[in-house]
C-alpha cells in the first residue's frame, strides 16, 4: 500500500472519528464558548491559508503565477455577485484556461 | 455554518423531503469538483472515490488533495484535513439531541454529520420532520457527491494537461468559496482568515507543505480566546442566519 493510500485511509478514518465523537460524548464535554469558538474559527483559518498557500507558491517557494491568481479574482468576483458554488468553481477555472489559452503562464 | 443560527431560522412551513433531496442534489454536484481536483492533484480516480465514500466531508478532502498536489509532508497533509474535520463534532453534539440515534445506526448517521444535513435537520420544527429530513438530505447528497465525484475524477484523467483547463484554480476557488459565508460572518472571521492565510505564506518557504497551514490553525486559537462569547450572539446580518432552504443551490459542500 502506497504512502497516499494510507493518507487517504487515516484522513477518512479521522474525519468519521470526529463525527462519530459528537454523536457520542457528552454534551457538556463542548459546551465551553471558547471551545465552541475555536471549531467554529479552525476552518476559517485553515481554508484561508489552503487558497492562500495553493493559490501563491509552487513547492516550497511564493510564486505568483499570473492566470492562475486571475482565476482566484474571477472567483471571488463571482462570490460577490453569489454565484453558487459549482458556477464560482468552473467562472475560476474557465478565466484561467482562457488566459492560459491566450498565451498568458 | 454556526449550528445555532440554524435554529433561529424564521419558522416557515417546511418540506423536511423536497428540501432535503433539493439541497443534496444541487451540493452533491460539486463532487465533479473535487474529482477533478483530486486527479489533477496526482491523486488516483479510486483514492478520490475513498475519499468521498469514506472521509464524505468536502473541505477536508480537498485539503488533502492539495498537499499531495504540492508534493507536501502527506503526515501534515493528513493531520490538516482531519483538524478541518474537526467542526462536526460540534454539530454530531447539535444532531444528537434531535435524531438520538442508538447503537449500529448510530455508526451509520454518524457518516452523514456535516454542514448540510445538520443545517437541514436542525431547521426543521420538530423530531419526527428533523428525522426525515436528516435522512433525505445525507442519502441524497452522499449518492449525488460520490457519483459526481466519481465522474469528475474520470473526467480529468482523460484531460492531457489539468493547467490548460485551470484544474490547479479549482481547490483555491472552492476554499474560497466554502470560507466566504463565514467571512460575512463577522469581523474576527475576516481578521482570522487573514491571519491564518499570513501565517501559513510567512512560512511556506522554509517547512514542507502542510505544516504552514497547521500553524494557521494558532490565528483561530487566539480569534477563540479574544472572542469566546461572539458564538451566541450572531450577528443580525450573519450569513449563517440565512435559512439554508430558501437558496440552496448557493450553499457550497461541506
Amino acid at each position: 500500500m502506497t504512502a497516499t493510500w494510507v493518507a487517504v485511509l487515516v484522513t477518512a478514518a479521522g474525519c468519521y472519528a470526529f463525527k462519530l465523537a459528537g454523536l457520542t460524548v457528552p454534551q457538556r464535554l463542548l459546551a465551553s464558548a471558547r471551545v465552541r469558538r475555536f471549531a467554529e474559527l479552525v476552518p476559517v483559518a485553515l481554508l484561508a491559508a489552503l487558497s492562500a498557500v495553493q493559490s501563491a507558491t509552487s513547492g516550497q517557494s511564493i510564486a505568483l503565477d499570473p492566470a492562475r491568481l486571475a482565476g482566484l479574482a474571477a472567483a471571488l468576483v463571482a462570490l460577490l455577485l453569489r454565484a453558487p458554488f459549482l458556477v464560482v468553481i468552473v467562472v475560476a477555472a474557465g478565466a484561467a484556461a482562457a488566459l492560459r489559452a491566450v498565451g498568458v503562464s | 455554518m454556526p449550528a445555532e443560527t440554524v435554529i433561529q431560522a424564521p419558522a416557515r412551513p417546511t418540506r423536511p423531503v423536497r428540501d432535503g433531496v433539493g439541497l443534496g442534489l444541487a451540493v452533491g454536484v460539486s463532487g465533479v469538483a473535487f474529482g477533478a481536483a483530486a486527479v489533477g492533484s496526482g491523486l488516483s480516480v479510486w483514492q478520490a472515490c475513498a475519499l468521498s465514500l469514506l472521509a464524505f466531508t468536502g473541505a477536508s478532502q480537498f485539503a488533502l488533495a492539495g498537499v499531495v498536489a504540492a508534493g507536501g509532508s502527506l503526515l501534515a497533509g493528513t493531520a490538516g484535513a482531519i483538524l478541518l474535520g474537526s467542526r462536526n463534532t460540534l454539530y454530531g453534539l447539535r444532531l444528537a439531541g434531535v435524531l438520538r440515534p442508538r447503537r449500529a445506526r448510530r455508526l451509520l448517521v454518524a457518516l452523514g454529520v456535516i454542514d448540510e444535513t445538520s443545517a437541514m435537520t436542525l431547521a426543521q420544527p420538530d423530531p419526527d420532520a428533523a428525522k426525515t429530513a436528516f435522512t433525505a438530505t445525507f442519502c441524497t447528497l452522499y449518492l449525488t457527491w460520490n457519483l459526481a465525484t466519481l465522474a469528475g475524477a474520470i473526467g480529468a484523467g482523460r484531460v492531457g494537461s489539468p493547467q490548460a483547463f485551470g484544474l490547479d484554480v479549482v481547490g483555491p476557488a472552492a476554499f474560497l468559496a466554502l470560507i466566504y459565508p463565514r467571512l460575512r460572518a463577522g469581523r474576527t472571521e475576516r481578521v482570522v482568515a487573514l491571519a491564518g492565510a499570513g501565517i501559513a505564506l510567512a512560512t511556506a518557504a522554509v517547512l514542507p507543505a502542510g505544516v504552514p497551514v497547521i500553524l494557521a490553525a494558532i490565528a483561530a486559537l487566539v480569534g477563540a480566546l479574544a472572542s469566546p462569547a461572539v458564538a451566541h450572539q450572531p450577528a443580525p446580518d450573519s450569513a449563517g442566519a440565512d435559512p439554508v432552504a430558501t437558496d440552496p443551490a448557493a450553499r457550497s459542500p461541506s
